[in-house]
C-alpha cells in the first residue's frame, strides 16, 4: 500500500495512513459503532458550546445566540436524523423484480468507500465543515478533516477537542494552510468533499482526477433575489434583510443582488432600511448580533467592490474592526464592480429590470447559481422562473431556509458545484451504493437462450423476456384490489339480503 | 473555429432554443433513436461483422435488445421521471411546498467505446435525451466501422441538438478542451484520469465507466457444472471485451482440473471443436491488443486453448492454470480470452486476495452456501456483485451500474440514467404570511427565541408516518362500523 518507511513520512501523509489503516481494520462498518461516534459528535456539540461560540466570536464577531441558530442547532438536528435513521439507511434497498429476476435476490447494498476528505470553509466553520462529517460517519467511512485556517479561533478548537470525542484514527484533524493542503491532495482518498470557491475547487477536482476520486463541491456565485411587483413587500425585505445581513452577508447562499422594478426601488430601500434598524439597531457596529468581516483581506476586497456604485443605505466602516454596516446600493449597473463577484459580504446591491422576462434574461446570461429566491404572490411566475432558470435550489418568499430542510438535496449545479448532501443524502453521497445480484445454481434451462449458438429462435424468445415489461408493483396492486371488491361485494351482500 | 467547437457550439444553441424541454420532443426523439436502430439494423449487424467478428444475432441479443428495452423504459416513465418529486415535510414546513425538480443540465459529451460500441455509446445518450439535454456523441474510433454507421444518427435525430464527432485521440483532445455540463467516458482507467482532469477546468461533473480485474470466486460447495457454464458464458462472448467478464478464477486447487474439464466441455458446447470457425466466436478489435493479450500469456501455463493466428486477430478460447499473482496476466486487465486460475487455499485468502487489489467493476461469487455469498459482499468492495451468474446484472435497469474507485464513478441505466443527466433541484416555495412564527431567528438573538428555534428544528415529526397511521386508523373504525352493522344483521 504505502511504501514510506512511516517517520519520512509528513504530517499530512501519517493521518491520511492511520486513517486508512483504521478503516481497514473495519471497526467502522457496525452501525453501533457508527452511533456510538454520532453520539459522541453530538455530546461534543452540546458540552463545548461555550469554546464553540468563542471561537466564532473570534473569527467572525458572532454573537452567543447566532451560535446555536447558526451553527449547532442544525448540527445536532443532522446528528439526530442519523443516529435515528442509519438502520434504515445503511439495510439492503429491495429494487422491484421482473420476468427475469422473479426468483432472485436483487437489491443494492450501501457501503462505505473508504477515507474520505472534507475541506471545510471558514463563514459556518462548524456547519460546513461537520455537516459533511455526520454523512462520513454514519456511512461507515474514515475521515480526514481539514478546517480552515482563515477561522483560525474555531479550527484550533476543532483540533483540540474534537480527538477527545471522536475516534482519533478514524477522524483525525488535520489544521493548517495551503501547503498543508496541497500535501493532503497529494494523498489518495476514496472521496473529497471540497466547500469554498470555484478557483481552488478547480485544483482539488484535478487533483482528484490523479486518483479517479469523486468530488462533493459546495461552491458559490451570485445569488439572485427577484422581487416581483405583485407582493407583500414589508414581509419580503424582511426576510431579504436576515438572509443578507446574517454572518455579514457571508453566507454561500445569501442573496446576492436584487432585480426589482424600478417602481419598486425606493419602497424595497425603506422596507429593508427599517429591518436594519430592527435587526441590528441604529448603530449595528455596537450591536452583538452584527458579525465581523472575517479578515482585512476581504474587507479591502469588500470596499473595493463599492466603487461605481451610489450607496442608498449604509456604507460605514472601520479597517479596524473589520467592520461594514449593512449597506444598500442602488441603481447598480450590471457591469459594476459589486456586479463582478459574488459579494459575500453585507453589500446588497439593487439593478432594476422592467419585466420578470429581462429578470430570467438577466439571470441566464450568467452562471447557474447555488441559489435563487423569488418573492412574490404569484404562483405562475413562480412556477415559470423556475421553468426557465437553473440554480443549485429554489426558495420562493424566504431565503436561506431550504438548507434546513435535511429531505431537499443541498448542492449547486454548474460553477457553483457538484455533488450534494444533507439528511440521506449525505449518507448517500459518501457511500458506494452497490448493485447485488443473488441468483441460483439452478433453472439452468432458461439460460439456454443466451449461450451460442446464437439462433433466430432463441433470440426471439430472448426479444420476450427482455422487452416485455411487466410491472409487478402494479400487478400487485390490481390483485389487492380486486380482493378489497369481493370483501365489499360480501359484506354488500350480507347487509341487503337481510 | 475547429469542427469540435462547432458541434459543441451549434449543439448549446439548440439547447439554449428550449426546444428539448417538453417531454414530447424528447420521446420523439427517443423514438426516432429506436426508429435508427430498426431501420438500420443490418448496417450496424454488418459494421459489427467488421469490428469484432459478431453475427447479426448476437449484435441484436447483446446491444440492440438491451439499447431497445432502455429506449421503451424511458419513453413509458418519462412523464414519472421529470414530475416534480415532493419529499418529506417537517414542522417548520409543513404549510409549504417542498419538492425535487428534475432538471436538464445542458450540453453533454458521450465518449463511447469500441467493445459494445452501439451499447455504451447510445445507452448515455438515451438518458441524456430523457432528461432533456443536448449532446456530442464521440464513438470510440478503433470500432471503426460502427462510428461510420453512427454518423447517420442526424438523419433520424435532432442534428443540431445532437451531434455526432468522430475522429481520434486529437479530436477527443479538442473537444476535452470544450466547456460540458457532464462528461460521460466509458473506458480505461488512464484515459479516465485525463477525461477527468480535462473537465475539472470547467467544474464539470464526470461518469467514468472503466473497468478493472473482476474477480470469479468459485466456491468448492456448488454446482461446479452449472457455474462453470455460466463463467464460459460471461468470459468468452465479445472474445473476452466485455468490461464485466470474469477476468480471473479464484478457486481451490482440490476443484481446479474439474473446473479446467467442465470449461472445456462448455467450450466445446457454445464454440464447437473448431471455435477459430465458428460465426458466433468473435475477434480481437485490432493487432495491438493482439498483441496485448499473446504477451500476458507468456509466462503461465496454458490448460485449455492457447492457440492463435494474427492475421486474423483470432485467440482460442484459453484457461490458465496454476497461475501465479506476479505473473503477466495478473497484472493488467486482460480484456481477452484468457482465463487464469488462481489458486487460494479458502475463501478468507480469496477475499484478502480480492482486496489487496482495485475495487473491480464486477465481482462473481459462485456458491450454494448464503453464509459464503453474505460473508463476500460484506468483505469486499466492487461496482456490482452478481452470485452464481455472470454479466447478467448489466440488463437489470432498477439496478445502478457502475464502478467504485478505479472502476469509476457515477452509474446508470434506467431511471438512474434520467437522474445521472439531471440536476436535481431543491424547490421549496413558501408564501408571504404566517411571518410570526419567523420572529425567532431574527435578531437579536434572545434565549427565549432560541428555545423556540430548538424545539421547531430539533422536533423530529415524520408527517409521512403520522399520514399512514391515520389511514390505518380511518380504514379500521371502517371495517369496525361495517362488521358491526353486518353482525347486528
Amino acid at each position: 500500500m504505502n511504501d514510506f518507511p512511516f517517520h519520512s513520512m509528513s504530517r499530512e501523509q501519517k493521518a491520511v495512513d492511520r486513517a486508512r489503516k483504521a478503516f481497514l481494520t473495519g471497526r467502522s462498518k457496525s452501525l453501533e459503532y457508527r452511533i456510538t461516534q454520532l453520539k459522541n459528535l453530538l455530546r461534543f456539540v452540546r458540552e463545548r458550546q461555550n469554546e464553540i461560540a468563542e471561537g466564532l466570536k473570534k473569527d467572525l464577531g458572532r454573537s452567543e445566540g447566532g451560535t446555536p441558530l447558526y451553527e449547532t442547532l442544525g448540527l445536532e438536528s443532522e446528528i439526530n436524523l442519523a443516529v435515528k435513521y442509519l438502520k434504515e439507511w445503511a439495510a439492503p434497498r429491495p429494487v422491484s423484480k421482473s420476468m427475469m429476476t422473479i426468483s432472485d435476490q436483487v437489491y443494492i447494498q450501501p457501503e462505505p468507500l473508504g477515507v474520505v476528505l472534507v475541506i471545510g470553509a471558514w463563514n459556518y466553520p462548524w456547519a460546513v465543515t461537520i455537516g459533511p462529517l455526520i454523512g462520513a460517519i454514519a456511512a461507515g467511512n474514515a475521515a480526514v478533516i481539514k478546517p480552515s485556517e482563515v477561522s483560525s479561533h474555531t479550527s484550533k478548537v476543532m483540533e483540540d477537542l474534537l480527538p477527545l470525542y471522536l475516534d482519533k484514527e478514524l477522524y483525525p484533524v488535520v489544521t493548517g494552510g495551503v501547503t498543508e493542503t496541497q500535501e493532503l491532495l497529494k494523498q489518495r482518498f476514496d472521496h473529497i468533499f471540497y466547500t469554498g470557491n470555484g478557483t481552488v475547487a478547480k485544483i482539488i477536482m484535478e487533483a482528484a482526477a490523479k486518483h479517479l476520486t469523486p468530488t462533493t463541491l459546495e461552491l458559490g456565485g451570485k445569488s439572485p433575489c427577484y422581487i416581483d411587483n405583485n407582493c407583500d413587500l414589508a414581509i419580503a425585505c424582511r426576510r431579504i434583510a436576515w438572509g443578507k445581513y446574517s454572518n455579514c452577508g457571508q453566507t454561500c447562499i445569501a442573496p446576492d443582488y436584487i432585480l426589482c422594478d424600478p417602481s419598486m426601488q425606493d419602497r424595497v430601500i425603506e422596507e429593508i432600511k427599517k429591518n436594519i434598524k430592527d435587526f441590528y439597531t441604529e448603530d449595528p457596529k455596537k450591536c452583538m448580533d452584527y458579525g465581523r468581516i472575517i479578515n482585512q483581506r476581504h474587507f479591502k476586497r469588500l470596499m473595493a467592490l463599492l466603487e461605481g456604485s451610489t450607496i442608498a443605505v449604509g456604507g460605514e466602516n472601520d479597517e479596524s474592526e473589520c467592520y461594514i454596516g449593512p449597506t444598500v446600493l442602488r441603481d447598480v449597473k450590471p457591469d459594476a464592480k459589486v456586479m463582478q463577484e459574488e459579494i459575500f459580504g453585507p453589500l446588497l446591491p439593487i439593478l432594476t429590470v422592467s419585466s420578470a422576462d429581462e429578470a430570467i434574461k438577466f439571470i441566464n446570461q450568467r452562471e447557474k447559481p447555488l441559489a435563487l429566491y423569488i418573492f412574490t404572490s404569484d404562483n405562475k411566475l413562480i412556477k415559470r422562473m423556475i421553468a426557465e432558470t437553473s440554480s443549485g435550489g429554489v426558495v420562493a418568499n424566504d431565503c436561506l431556509m431550504h438548507f434546513s430542510v435535511s429531505s431537499l438535496p443541498f448542492g449547486g449545479v454548474g460553477n457553483s458545484g457538484m455533488g450534494h448532501y444533507h439528511g440521506k443524502y449525505g449518507f448517500d453521497n459518501l457511500s458506494h451504493l452497490r448493485g447485488c445480484l443473488i441468483k441460483q445454481l439452478k433453472m439452468e434451462g432458461v439460460n439456454k437462450m443466451r449461450y451460442p449458438p446464437h439462433t433466430a429462435d432463441k433470440l426471439g424468445w430472448a426479444r420476450f423476456f427482455i422487452l416485455k415489461h411487466v410491472d409487478f408493483g402494479s400487478l400487485g396492486r390490481m390483485v389487492l384490489l380486486a380482493l378489497m371488491a369481493v370483501f365489499v361485494a360480501v359484506i354488500l351482500q350480507g347487509y341487503f339480503t337481510d | 473555429m475547429s469542427r469540435e467547437q462547432q458541434a459543441v457550439q451549434q449543439a448549446r444553441k439548440a439547447f439554449l432554443t428550449g426546444r428539448s424541454k417538453p417531454l414530447d420532443y424528447r420521446i420523439k426523439q427517443l423514438q426516432n433513436l429506436k426508429q435508427f436502430i430498426k431501420e438500420k439494423t443490418t448496417d450496424i449487424a454488418n459494421a459489427m461483422r467488421k469490428d469484432l467478428h459478431k453475427t447479426a444475432n448476437a449484435t441484436q441479443l447483446f446491444e440492440i435488445l438491451g439499447l431497445e428495452g432502455e429506449i421503451n423504459l424511458a419513453v413509458s416513465k418519462l412523464a414519472e421521471w421529470a414530475a416534480p418529486r415532493p419529499v418529506n415535510k417537517n414542522l417548520l414546513t409543513i404549510a409549504d411546498d417542498v419538492y425535487i425538480q428534475p432538471e436538464p443540465l445542458g450540453v453533454v459529451l458521450i465518449i463511447g467505446a469500441w467493445n459494445y460500441p452501439i451499447a455504451v455509446t447510445l445507452q448515455p445518450l438515451v438518458g441524456a435525451i430523457a432528461a432533456g439535454n443536448a449532446a456530442v456523441v464521440k464513438p470510440s474510433e478503433v470500432s471503426s466501422h460502427t462510428a461510420k454507421v453512427l454518423e447517420l444518427l442526424p438523419l433520424y435525430l435532432d442534428p443540431e441538438m445532437y451531434q455526432v464527432v468522430t475522429g481520434g485521440v486529437p479530436e477527443t483532445q479538442e473537444l476535452l478542451r470544450q466547456r460540458f455540463d457532464h462528461i460521460f467516458y466509458t473506458g480505461s482507467s488512464a484515459v479516465g484520469k485525463l477525461v477527468m482532469e480535462a473537465a475539472a477546468h470547467h467544474l464539470t461533473p464526470v461518469t467514468l465507466e472503466l473497468g478493472g480485474k473482476s474477480p470469479c470466486y468459485i466456491d468448492k460447495n456448488c454446482d461446479i457444472r452449472i457455474a462453470c457454464r455460466r463463467i464460459t458464458w460471461g468470459k468468452y462472448m465479445n472474445c473476452g471485451q466485455t468490461c464485466i467478464a470474469p477476468d480471473y478464477i479464484l478457486c481451490e486447487s482440490s476443484i481446479q482440473d474439474k473446473v479446467i474439464n467442465e470449461i472445456q466441455k462448455c467450450i466445446q458446447e457454445f464454440y464447437t471443436n473448431d471455435p477459430k470457425s465458428f460465426a458466433d466466436y468473435g475477434r480481437i478489435i485490432n493487432q495491438r491488443h493482439f498483441k496485448r493479450i499473446m504477451a500476458l500469456t507468456e509466462d503461465s501455463t496454458v490448460a485449455i486453448g492457447g492457440d492463435s493466428d494474427e492475421s486474423e486477430f483470432y485467440i482460442a478460447p484459453t484457461v490458465l492454470r496454476d497461475v501465479t499473482p506476479g505473473s503477466k496476466v495478473m497484472q493488467e486487465e486482460i480484456f481477452g480470452p484468457i482465463l487464469p486460475i488462481v489458486i487460494v487455499n479458502d475463501l478468507k485468502e480469496a477475499i484478502q486476495f480480492i482486496n489487496e487489489r482495485e475495487k473491480p467493476l464486477a465481482l462473481y461469487v459462485f456458491s450454494s452456501s448464503k453464509k459464503v455469498i453474505k460473508q463476500m459482499i460484506s468483505e469486499t468492495s466492487s461496482g456490482a456483485l452478481v452470485a452464481n451468474d455472470c454479466l447478467v446484472h448489466f440488463t437489470i435497469s432498477d439496478l445502478p451500474f457502475g464502478g467504485v474507485g478505479n472502476s469509476g464513478t457515477g452509474r446508470y441505466h434506467g431511471k438512474y440514467s434520467f437522474d445521472q443527466l439531471s440536476h436535481l433541484r431543491s424547490c421549496l416555495i413558501k408564501k408571504l404570511n404566517m411571518e410570526g412564527v419567523n420572529q425567532m431567528r431574527y435578531p437579536p438573538h434572545t434565549t427565549e427565541k432560541l428555545r423556540w428555534a430548538r424545539v421547531l428544528l430539533l422536533k423530529q415529526v415524520n408527517l409521512a408516518r403520522w399520514r399512514q397511521v391515520a389511514q390505518v386508523a380511518t380504514l379500521a373504525a371502517l371495517t369496525v362500523f361495517v362488521v358491526q352493522r353486518f353482525l347486528r344483521r
